[in-house]
């Protein structure tokens, strides 16, 4: 379960950091990103899978609490 | 010699590593790589950030060091009380080079090494004691000190001692921040941790101290300089830069900066990060907790230096970003002259470097800038997201190193023969010997600035002045050199 800060890059696209791991990646999709629900699973540029519990949809940057789904490799 | 292709340095490496056992072996070969610039991630790559392994000669250093001597020793109205044993304050006391305006001893405490110098009888009974009268004592013999910063030495973590509650109490006692940093040297395989702990010590005891206080007027240019620590005066050469494009520097973490300044970053505009491995975790704090966006900068050589000075103005309106060429405009002559003196000497010289944690890749535009080429860049204790950022720096099948070793860095040092190597004081003296010209890329050779369109002047002369000193052709005896060499015909 590691925290995981999020913000936005100039380009409109989620950025995803990982202090712990110094993970920085940009994210290529996010299951839910409507205006009333932020969530689900979220896949990174390099293949890894991770899953936010929805919520509404919050004001990055921001940290939260991911779920590691896929460990692709490591 | 001519540039080592990609699979000579792959051969290189395997050699090199060839002496040890196997398990180190193992280890070590993760953390010596070929450049390879198609990458876009380095943990393909290049393992780093991991403990060094016993035996070998590491040349890193520990927690309080990163704490006490990078993030809070250079902010100079505060005492910082190295907390244990006298050694590691006094060994470690001015030896960095942060230069700072003030009277020391009166409202800045740069150069001076306080310490509550633990003995047998502190370790057994605890120092908590000790800690509190030094709060009182500091606050009767100076009072112009704004603040006091614990920076805990090992034994602090080992016995126990709460310097939280002392704090505490010290601050009631004397109305001003008392920090206590919980750096204890053990904290981590180097002094990466004790940047991070450092700074999230900032974040918990300093950085919201002003909030909800507006008496401070903002203005919609405010900038803070975050991770530029003055090194023979780097900050002051950059922060001109700054000034004159139109920006208010309203902080300087942490070179001749004061706890005012820190407390009042999160009311800036935008914060400009140099030491990116050292500083950025209070970046991003400020930009999640302040909305307060940040950037990375290079103010090493023109080229980085105007790329950066462009990409700073790109976020605030015309007038700055007007003010930002007319910088540019401005050092033109002086930065061309430079080159046009200093280039014909320099072109073609290959470097290698190995430093800490931000110089391995932003020094590389420097060199570039002068014709040089660096064939070998390696951090002391830099992390993957550092590694990431040197890729794309750095040409194709050059040597990466994290965390080398004496003997890693003498043999790729025999091997490669660089014509100058930028490294640190440990590192010197073994390559001098060996006649291969050096500068300390830690504190400039006790030269400096070299941030900055001034800087880059000086940066240009003390390579030269390195790489084409006469003294590296006196370094064979006489007897030594082969008989055609110009020594043995003066002696005939």
């Amino acid at each position: 379960m590691p925290s995981v800060m999020l913000k936005k890059n100039p380009e409109g696209k989620l950025i995803f950091y990982v202090p712990k791991k110094d993970l920085e990646e940009v994210a290529e999709s996010v299951e839910f990103d409507t205006a009333d629900k932020w969530g689900g699973e979220v896949v990174l540029a390099d293949g890894s899978k991770y899953f936010f519990e929805p919520i509404a949809p919050p004001d990055f940057p921001i940290t939260l609490r991911a779920k590691r789904v896929d460990s692709g490799e490591d | 010699m001519a540039a080592l292709t990609r699979e000579e340095t792959e051969a290189l490496i395997q050699e090199v590593l060839e002496i040890y056992p196997e398990q180190a072996k193992k280890d070590r070969a993760k953390h010596l790589a070929v450049n390879d610039q198609s990458l876009e991630k380095s943990n393909k790559c290049i393992t780093s950030n991991r403990k060094s392994l016993p035996g070998v000669m590491t040349i890193r250093g520990c927690a309080y060091a990163g704490s006490k001597g990078v993030v809070w020793g250079p902010i100079k109205d505060m005492i910082h009380i190295s907390h244990g044993p006298v050694g590691c304050g006094q060994y470690s006391r001015a030896g960095r080079r942060n230069y700072y305006v003030g009277t020391t001893g009166v409202n800045t405490f740069g150069t001076m090494n306080f310490t509550s110098d633990f003995t047998e009888k502190d370790i057994v009974f605890g120092g908590d004691k000790k800690l509190a009268k030094i709060i009182t004592e500091i606050e009767g013999l100076f009072p112009l000190h704004k603040g006091i910063s614990i920076q805990s030495e090992c034994p602090i973590g080992l016995i126990g001692d709460d310097i939280e509650a002392v704090a505490k109490k010290g601050n009631k006692e004397i109305g001003k921040p008392v920090v206590p940093v919980r750096c204890e040297g053990f904290r981590g395989v180097s002094q990466s941790l004790g940047h991070h702990i450092a700074n999230d010590a900032i974040r918990d005891w300093v950085l919201g101290n002003r909030d909800g206080d507006d008496s401070f007027p903002t203005t919609p240019y405010d900038v803070a300089v975050i991770g530029d620590y003055n090194i023979g005066g780097d900050a002051w050469a950059s922060r001109t830069l700054l000034e004159e494009m139109g920006l208010r520097v309203v902080a300087q973490w942490s070179g001749d900066g004061t706890l005012a300044e820190i407390e009042n970053t999160p009311k800036v505009k935008l914060n400009l990060i140099h030491c990116y491995r050292s500083m950025n975790y209070i970046a991003r704090h400020m930009e999640e907790k302040y909305k307060i966006p940040w950037i990375e900068y290079n103010f090493f050589g023109p080229t980085k230096i105007a790329e950066s000075l462009r990409r700073i103005a790109s976020h605030f309106d015309e007038t700055i970003q007007a003010g930002a060429e007319k910088v540019i405009a401005k050092y033109q002559a002086e930065y061309e002259a430079v080159i046009a003196k200093y280039k014909p000497r320099l072109e073609g010289k290959r470097v290698m470097l190995y430093i800490g944690g931000l110089r391995p890749r932003h020094v590389i535009g420097a060199y570039e800038d002068l014709g040089m080429e660096v064939v070998g860049t390696g951090y002391e204790f830099g992390h993957n997201d550092d590694y990431d950022r040197t890729i794309k720096e750095m040409g194709n099948a050059t040597l990466l190193y994290d965390d080398v070793t004496g003997y890693e860095f003498e043999e790729f040092v025999k091997r490669v023969q660089p014509d100058l190597i930028g490294s640190g004081i440990k590192e010197k003296y073994i390559f001098q010997k060996m006649g291969v010209p050096f500068r300390q890329m830690h504190s400039w050779d006790y030269s400096g600035p070299y941030h900055g369109y001034d800087g880059f002047a000086i940066f240009a002369r003390d390579m030269d002045m390195t790489i084409n000193n006469p003294c590296w052709k006196q370094v064979k005896a006489p007897w030594k050199t082969d008989a055609s060499s110009d020594a043995v015909k003066v002696a005939a």
